[in-house]
């Protein structure tokens, strides 16, 4: 009996076994409720351009002498250590004042060598920017360079409310492309590192939320197409434009467990308001043996204060008729 | 007899092995009030969904009675409430200069509580704090969102040798099961954080032990006990329930407030700052725009 017993215990402690894959399934990881298994820490960074670059023109893919040539020479062009005694210019001597260990902002092209991120339209370019679109950003650009007149010039990755790769739609940048994935029967949770945001998406869950309830990730609602997750974003504000977008923006994810350690990460910018044509970007997302580290950015915001401090003497030295 | 005794008595200690072991076979330890939580797939205690405190101890985990606000303008708004507080024992075995501390704290506590200023509110305080947060399980990790300044912590259930590499606003927090309890240690805590509004403070050598438990379907027991030598003379601990939040396609909604902290924090350094009083006066609590026109 006291066998018996011990027995029965230890098959109960064994983990729960992955579902077996249906016939005619590519046997994608299951989580043990049954839902395609999205779950780790994935990383986005990639030195492909979300845009093709004009030189390349219609060029969709490279030969693998091209992307290593491309690779080699675009790493060497970024690299933050480069001084003028490498050839850059002051400004740019200056502008790189964050050294390359800093840096993180990929050094490969995507497995596929596209030339762009964007994949539709086929030219790999981001379609033209509406007249309204254009104005907003117009405006965006003249607050950049106005000299900090409040935190609001400076753009909403700077005042630390959003991550700059987080969007919505996620984007390879500077450093920390990182979203850790976790689900629960019914959810499906994308947690960017940049800003410690948790973006809880309910699966085949209710209607969005009231079109005046605005909100700057707007307001995510999920379902499963087969194999793959289905996020459809809308109530954008307008304090937000990712690529020009405005806050008519309808953003489509998807995300699909291609390999082990890969995730392809897709998303549709619909967006009539603003972009003449909807657009497309697939994005590479390997899997990462690190975990997320707190990014608490608002807490160590020193730059900003730094910036409106010395923006503002400027202000009164030059009031006093000093700089000109 | 003597023979009859015998077998009697060892049918009776066979018959208590017997039941012993099974009792041991396959039932969860009971939870508190003996309720058990329904179970995930990968059979642990299901504590997944959307939570909070209903509870005045975010303003002060003391018990107290009502006091005074510091806005006028507040008046009845802004006073607070009094509380039973969530301290077992009522009071916090302070050192006697950390007591002075929290004093000084209290009574300037609009200029130094970090929350205020949308900083990240650390552990235990994000729990009881008057936003919803929600709880979501995987079977290596808890996810816990918290509304509140879109804080959130991620805690390791399959690496209780995971060493905190740095320190952090919401900690370093590692879980574990025990019986019906979700146990969290949460270590390497920054010492910026308070643990209500009422300047209640602790040092970087804070450890919290979380419990939650669940009570019924809707209800969950939360204590947290505090050790923290360099603050107080014995470890301590706060309990006190949390309700899920059942109400119809609930969900937590966007509570981004670096936006609502900017003019406290950097309205003296902008190229206009005579707006100030302007935007105090304005009484509209949403979307205010700070001017982009050059004063004229």
């Amino acid at each position: 009996m006291k066998r018996f017993v011990f027995v029965v215990a230890v098959l109960c402690l064994l983990p729960v076994l992955p579902a077996v894959a249906q016939p005619g399934d590519t046997s994608a990881p299951r989580t043990p409720w049954g839902d395609p298994d999205l779950m780790g820490v994935w990383d986005f960074r990639s030195l492909t351009p979300l845009q093709r670059p004009s030189a390349l023109a219609d060029k969709a893919v490279l030969t693998l002498e091209e992307a290593a040539t491309y690779q080699r020479e675009r790493v060497a062009a970024l690299n933050k250590d480069r001084r003028t005694g490498d050839g850059l210019s002051t400004a740019g001597d200056v502008a790189n004042a964050y050294n390359e260990f800093w840096w993180d902002y990929g050094k490969e092209l995507t497995d596929d060598r596209r030339t762009s991120l964007v994949v539709d339209p086929t030219n790999g370019r981001i379609p033209d920017l509406t007249a309204a679109a254009a104005d907003r950003r117009a405006d965006v650009r003249d607050a950049r360079r106005r000299d900090a007149w409040s935190p609001v010039d400076r753009g909403v990755s700077e005042r630390c409310i959003l991550g700059f790769n987080a969007g919505p739609p996620m984007n390879p940048s500077a450093y920390n492309n990182n979203v850790q994935i976790f689900q629960a029967p019914g959810y499906v949770v994308l947690f960017n590192e940049m800003v410690h945001d948790s973006r809880v998406v309910p699966i085949d869950g209710g209607p969005h939320l009231p079109a005046h309830v605005r909100q700057w990730r707007g307001d995510s609602r999920g379902h499963w197409d087969g194999e793959t997750l289905v996020v459809e974003s809308t109530n954008f504000t307008d304090k937000t434009s990712f690529s020009g977008s405005g806050p008519g923006l309808r953003l489509v994810e998807r995300f699909t467990r291609i390999e082990d350690d890969t995730v392809l990460y897709e998303y549709t910018v619909d967006d009539p308001e603003s972009f003449e044509l909807p657009w497309t970007v697939a994005i590479q997302m390997n899997v990462s043996a690190q975990p997320l580290f707190e990014y608490a950015c608002h807490e160590g915001n020193y730059g900003m204060a730094n910036l409106m401090e010395s923006a503002r003497a400027v202000d009164r030295q030059t009031a006093a008729g000093g700089i000109k | 007899m003597r023979n009859r005794l015998r077998t009697t008595i060892i049918a009776g200690v066979a018959a208590t092995v017997v039941a012993v072991g099974m009792s041991f076979a396959v039932q969860p330890v009971e939870g508190q009030q003996g309720y058990q939580a329904p179970r995930t797939a990968d059979g642990m205690p299901d504590l997944n969904g959307i939570w909070q405190a209903v509870s005045s101890a975010h303003y002060d985990i003391e018990p107290h009675a009502a006091r005074f606000g510091p806005v006028v303008e507040m008046a009845a708004h802004g006073a607070i409430p009094g509380g039973l507080g969530i301290v077992e024992g009522g009071e916090i075995p302070y050192r006697p200069e950390a007591r002075a501390a929290q004093q000084e704290n209290l009574q300037y506590w609009m200029e130094r509580d970090p929350a205020i200023k949308c900083y990240m509110p650390g552990v235990p305080r994000a729990t009881y704090m008057p936003y919803p947060f929600q709880l979501v399980q995987t079977p290596e990790y808890v996810l816990l969102a918290y509304e509140f300044a879109s804080a959130s912590r991620i805690v390791y259930m399959d690496r209780p040798d995971f060493e905190a590499p740095v320190d952090s606003w919401m900690g370093h927090n590692i879980g574990r099961w025990e019986g019906e309890t979700l146990v969290i240690d949460v270590t390497a805590q920054m010492p910026d954080t308070w643990l209500d509004q009422s300047g209640n403070h602790h040092s970087n050598s804070i450890h919290v032990e979380e419990r939650y438990t669940a009570l019924s379907e809707n209800h969950l027991m939360y204590e947290a006990t505090i050790t923290d030598p360099e603050t107080y003379t014995r470890p301590w601990t706060v309990s006190l329930p949390l309700y899920r939040r059942i109400d119809e396609n609930m969900q937590l909604l966007e509570f981004k407030c670096v936006e609502f902290a900017e003019e406290l924090m950097y309205g003296h350094l902008r190229k206009d700052p005579d707006l100030t009083p302007s935007f105090r006066a304005s009484g509209h609590g949403s979307d205010r725009q700070i001017a982009l026109e050059p004063p004229q």
